[in-house]
């Protein structure tokens, strides 16, 4: 295989010095405007004669309905309009294609408690909540399907009409290689069954929404979403309007996470009460909402098995996973590929089964959280090699560096890795941590623990089909020498508007505080996809530069000519374009730009991304690809108190490859605020429901969520491989940061006390339990004791690369249904 | 968003000014002081006052009076934070600092007082919800409803005492000043509460928490150990308050007071017994632990299961004693909570690695 390199081509990475921005610890470009309060999030918006909205929902997790009158609502003076499922055309929508299964408003049947059911407009939000309160539903409770079981279970009711089976939204059976063969040849063959409870975003600000017609029949909503472009094409769905009338305005986020990232029934509601009404109408959820609305981290539970050699080499690995839903299908179809995705592309694997299911049940609808889908699988696989390694008598870290994925080949599953920095990654973990002495050698009670991880830069695929850019950009350059950029991406705090002007700003050699970048805006930016997948610093960054490039060649034209050199001589930095070698013999910014724009007319340019194409042709291939993989390894050290069971994470150190840093200073944010959200899910955030379907928590006090106070210290190693698919060789950061830490968390507590709790999250009384069996000489372990009874499909066979390189499907296939 | 309903804000500048307002209402009226727990309640639907007579204008309910020797009376108005960085309470009442210092964040501390904190209202998680999500579940006995939704059998309600100074101050001794329409009066914390979610105060409606008057040090040492998931915010989960009187080594005196384990804070006074004419040898304080665990009854209604929470009062309350008798605490130290007089509010550093070398 080949060994950790920092580039691709084995040379080192130029000098920083020779870039002027990219690479540069520089504040965000919206800093300023964050620290004083200036930035306007959706909720501070307030247009003349605005009126409020409030939905109503659901407080049956599953209910029939039969009625609504809304005579008493409407009555309340103060209110202008009130509207039911009957006020919207019988369309519904979803942000996948193949699950259309949301209504703005429900018309039938609410199927989580928080569905929303009717809305009302009024002259503020006091009157709109008293309103809506009158609204009488009638409805004939169904049995609240809680579980995955109880769904499952013969002669419940059927949530939706739709999917793969009785409440399975979709099922997965895939298989490369000859997972049998792999087992047969193994010397070590393990089992273990894992499970991940579900959690939420938890983004400091909840959505809101102002949506405003104007005289010319237009619509235009302002919404705190992740994905605009999305939102503007479920709009003219759901209102039946060509997208031409219709704006999309992203405002900043205050928090993402992927909680944001669907279209959602609030925002259609204000856009429909809007019309009605002829006033502007805002509304914002309250945190008790944002739990229903979420879409967060689904629950998992996990099978897996494998076969290895003595020294660690996976010879076949059988993976399953079962996904608690929710109500809705929102991203589940491709969180369920993700749950089997990305196991191959950190390790070798020389065979792989994938079987995955997801389930429809009366929980708010799960989707994308920060990994999506991937943090749970990880858990399983990082903690079942910790076993393997163990059995084998093998150091776990070293195990990994060994089996590390080979760069610039494909994986079993038709995977293209580009560059990995996973080796190096894992060399400074291992060394800065003291992992060699420090592990199973630290006194009971202490513990270390080890993980590594892979995730995407963007997804290699649109969410729906078309052969259009990922990414558009437009660079403008005015006759003072200023430019803007434009761009449809939307910044969730991650930086992707910063990231735009840095990008520019390397390019044409200006400053990225010359730079106006304007995202976000469907009527004035090009198409971005969304903040989502981990996608924007690569796909952004490539338009961007190409649309800079295409500018810079024409400024640096001018130049030459006035100069009187070759192009080819002409260098820009600090705002200068100069002959390389005669830097006295130059021109300012603006006086090329003049001579440009004199030249070759308006200075506008146009850049764009597409992915490489390089999905196989099996069905499902279209999850997994990206333009280049990330890695991470990481190690956590952890005191766990035996009396009480509580587990305190000491220190945490973690490398990333995340391709070259365009800003060191972001990276290590985003590094650092993944590490945060992930301690949160190891040890405390669950999403718990009580039995006849209510959030049990949904607030910010009691959906507990680490403080500073749990917030250890964190080591931050950046391993800057130059990838040659992202912009300046970057990929991705937002993430892959998240994944191994769980996994390391659990296995430093099996570290410090000898037990194994197999179940996210890693509470103080799943401890004592363990430690209590422990003590009994029973199994120290805590975790899912059975699986559902599912008779997963015949798989899909495909042989692995090295023996079909298209990644075709073997042979016919049965069994798997077919989703409107 | 959630919103506060309309409210009259009526803002006296003196006591009976305050006293008389609150009489004049009635039953409509509620006493704010920092609004910390008032307002969010407010906006639930939980509480619907039409009235509230504000007590931060009163000057004389904010000063902390008196020393070690003599006994300190303070105000209720004093703010949890003033309470906890004060030099003799910090010095003299070190188990009060902390728990002032415990309370939620630094912010709601700065805003909160030590008033407020001992008449904190009763928590459950089936009660501190938003009204939409009581109206869903059925409501409860303690707000728009007929039954305990945590133990439906029961005829009363079961919401937690969750106030982190009320078993400080008892097991300090404290006394309660009540300014009334009936004139001012004294009671001893323990009056002050009853085991009830509802009516979980020993005062009328319209007597107003004035000071709470601290005995003289005399001997006595206490502390206070918190179980929360969280180093801020959280409410306690289960307090350990902890007081002896020693003479020569010699536990002469004790009291321990255990909080949200109940709707008021529950003395253990079986435990108290097992330490007094010992020594607080490891072998006497685990003793006392036992039999402390004993009168803790938490249901499953707040974070954390209930049987956790019982298995914890045995080790908070070995813990907490342990602290006094000066023999080391194996465990890990609460985050969060102050180790010792003026140590600040921050994690202390974590003790020495790489011992393995």
């Amino acid at each position: 295989m080949t060994e950790a390199c920092r580039t691709d081509d084995g040379s080192p990475p130029p000098p920083v010095a020779q870039r002027a921005v990219v690479g540069r610890r520089l504040p965000k470009v919206d800093a300023w405007a964050k620290v004083t309060g200036e930035t306007r999030y959706a909720d501070d918006l307030v247009l003349p004669r605005m009126a409020y909205a409030k939905l109503l929902r659901a407080q049956h997790p599953h209910a029939r309905i039969r009625r609504v009158d809304a005579a008493a609502a409407r009555a309340v003076p103060g209110v202008y309009a009130v509207i039911t499922g009957e006020d919207f055309p019988p369309v519904r929508f979803g942000i996948l294609p193949v699950s259309q299964d949301e209504e703005p408003l429900c018309r039938d049947k609410v199927r989580h408690v928080g569905d929303p059911v009717a809305a009302v407009a009024a002259v503020d939000e006091e009157t709109a909540e008293r309103a809506a309160r009158l609204i009488a539903v009638d409805y004939e409770p169904l049995e609240p399907l809680m579980s995955i079981e109880r769904a499952l279970a013969e002669g419940t009711e059927r949530i939706h009409e739709y999917g793969d089976g009785h409440n399975v939204h979709k099922l997965v059976s895939l298989e490369f290689g000859d997972v049998a063969e792999g087992f047969r040849e193994a010397d070590l063959v393990r089992e273990d069954a894992f499970f991940f409870e579900g959690n939420t975003h938890l983004p400091m600000e909840q959505h809101a929404a102002v949506a405003q017609w104007t005289a010319d029949g237009k619509l235009t909503l302002w919404s705190s979403t992740q994905t605009p472009h999305y939102v503007h094409r479920a709009l003219g769905k759901v209102l039946g309007l060509p997208l031409s009338r219709i704006r999309v305005i992203a405002t900043p986020n205050g928090g993402g996470f992927g909680g944001k990232s669907d279209p959602f029934s609030h925002e259609m509601v204000v856009a429909r009460l809007a019309q009605l009404t002829g006033r502007p109408v805002k509304t914002t959820l309250t945190r008790e909402e944002v739990f229903y609305t979420h879409r967060g981290r689904h629950p998992v539970l996990m099978w897996v098995r494998s076969g290895v050699r003595r020294d660690g080499e996976i010879l076949a690995l059988h993976f399953r996973t079962w996904l608690d839903g929710g109500a809705y299908g929102s991203y589940g179809v491709a969180s369920t590929f993700y749950t089997g995705a990305l196991q191959t592309v950190t390790y070798r694997v020389a065979r792989y089964k994938f079987e995955g299911c997801r389930v429809f049940t009366n929980k708010p609808p799960c989707g994308p959280k920060r990994g999506h889908g991937t943090p749970q699988p990880r858990f399983a696989l990082e903690v079942h090699l910790d076993r393997i390694a163990e059995q084998l008598g093998l150091d776990p870290a070293a195990m990994r560096r060994r089996t590390v994925v080979p760069q610039h080949q494909k994986t079993v599953n038709h995977l293209t890795v580009t560059t990995c920095g996973l080796p190096e990654c894992i060399d400074r973990v291992v060394e800065a941590s003291g992992w060699t002495r420090k592990f199973r050698r630290l006194p009971y009670g202490r513990g270390i623990g080890f993980a590594a991880s892979a995730y995407l830069s963007g997804a290699g695929l649109p969410i729906y089909r078309n052969d259009l850019p990922h990414s558009g950009v437009v660079v403008k350059i005015d006759r003072g020498g200023g430019v803007a950029v434009f761009c449809g991406s939307t910044d969730i705090g991650q930086g992707s508007d910063s990231v735009l002007a840095y990008v520019v700003a390397e390019v044409l050699g200006i400053q990225p505080e010359d730079v106006r970048v304007v995202t976000a805006d469907t009527d004035l930016t090009p198409v971005d996809l969304g903040s989502y997948s981990s996608r924007v610093t690569l796909m952004t960054g490539n338009a961007a530069k190409d649309a800079a490039e295409k500018l810079r060649a024409l400024l640096v034209d001018a130049a030459a000519r006035k100069l009187e050199v070759g192009p080819a001589e002409i260098s820009t930095r600090e705002g200068r374009l100069f002959v390389r070698g005669d830097p006295a013999r130059a021109l300012a910014f603006d006086e090329a730009a003049r001579l440009a724009e004199a030249a070759a007319g308006t200075l506008v340019a146009a850049g764009s991304y597409t992915p490489p194409r390089r999905a196989a042709r099996y069905k499902g291939a279209g999850v997994g690809p990206t333009p280049a993989y990330s890695y991470s390894a990481c190690a956590v050290e952890v005191r766990v108190d035996p009396e009480t069971g509580e587990v305190r994470v000491e220190r945490v150190w973690i490398a990333h490859d995340g391709g070259t840093a365009i800003n060191p200073l972001l990276v290590e944010g985003q590094v650092e605020g993944s590490v945060y959200m992930a301690l949160g899910e190891a040890l405390m955030e669950e999403s718990a429901f009580r039995p006849h379907g209510l959030h049990k928590i949904p607030s910010m006090l009691e959906y507990k969520s680490p403080t500073t106070l749990e917030t250890p210290e964190i080591t931050t190693f950046l391993v800057e491989t130059r990838d040659p698919e992202g912009p300046f060789g970057a990929k991705e950061a937002g993430q892959g940061p998240l994944l191994p830490v769980i996994p390391a968390v659990a296995n430093a507590v099996y570290d410090a006390v000898g037990v194994r709790i197999d179940e996210v999250p890693i509470t103080p009384e799943k401890v004592l339990l363990a430690l209590d069996r422990k003590a009994q000489g029973r199994v120290p372990r805590v975790g899912p004791e059975r699986l559902p009874a599912l008779a997963f499909p015949e798989p899909i066979r495909v042989p692995p690369p090295w023996v079909d390189p298209a990644g075709r499907a073997a042979a016919a296939v049965h069994g798997q249904g077919s989703v409107p | 968003m959630m919103r506060l309903p309309p409210f009259s804000y009526l803002a006296p500048r003196r006591l009976d000014d305050a006293v008389r307002l609150l009489a004049d209402h009635g039953p409509e009226a509620m006493v704010v002081a920092g609004g910390t727990d008032l307002f969010p309640n407010m906006k639930r639907g939980q509480m619907e006052p039409r009235v509230l007579v504000a007590l931060r204008g009163l000057p004389e309910l904010a000063a902390i009076r008196g020393s070690a020797r003599e006994g300190l009376a303070i105000g209720a108005g004093a703010t949890l934070a003033a309470v906890a960085e004060h030099p003799e309470v910090v010095a003299s009442y070190p188990a009060l600092a902390r728990a002032a210092g415990v309370v939620s964040t630094p912010q709601l501390r700065n805003m909160g007082t030590l008033g407020g904190n001992v008449c904190v209202d009763t928590r459950c998680n089936y009660y501190n919800q938003s009204y939409e999500w009581r109206r869903a579940i059925g409501f409860c006995l303690k707000k728009d409803g007929d039954i305990c939704l945590v133990a439906p059998g029961s005829r009363r309600c079961w919401a937690v005492s969750s106030s982190d100074t009320a078993p400080v101050l008892w097991a300090l001794g404290a006394e309660a000043t009540l300014a009334g329409p009936r004139g001012e009066r004294r009671v001893a914390l323990p009056a002050l509460y009853r085991d009830d979610g509802i009516a979980y105060l020993g005062k009328a409606p319209d007597e107003i928490v004035t000071e709470l008057r601290l005995p003289p040090v005399d001997g006595w040492r206490a502390t206070y150990w918190k179980l929360r998931r969280r180093g801020a915010f959280d409410f306690p989960v289960l307090g350990v308050a902890v007081a002896v009187r020693l003479e020569a080594g010699i536990c002469r005196e004790a009291r321990i007071v255990l909080g949200a384990v109940a709707s008021a804070p529950r003395e253990a006074p079986d435990a108290a017994r097992a330490l007094v004419g010992e020594r607080l040898t490891p072998e006497v304080i685990a003793r006392a632990a036992d039999a402390a665990a004993r009168p803790a009854k938490p249901l499953d209604n707040t974070d954390l299961v209930y049987h956790y929470r019982k298995r914890m009062t045995r080790v908070y309350v070995g813990r907490a004693l342990r602290e006094l008798a000066g023999l080391p605490i194996d465990g890990l130290w609460p985050p969060g909570m102050r180790r010792g007089p003026g140590e600040g509010d921050l994690p202390s550093p974590a003790p020495a690695r790489d011992r393995a070398g």
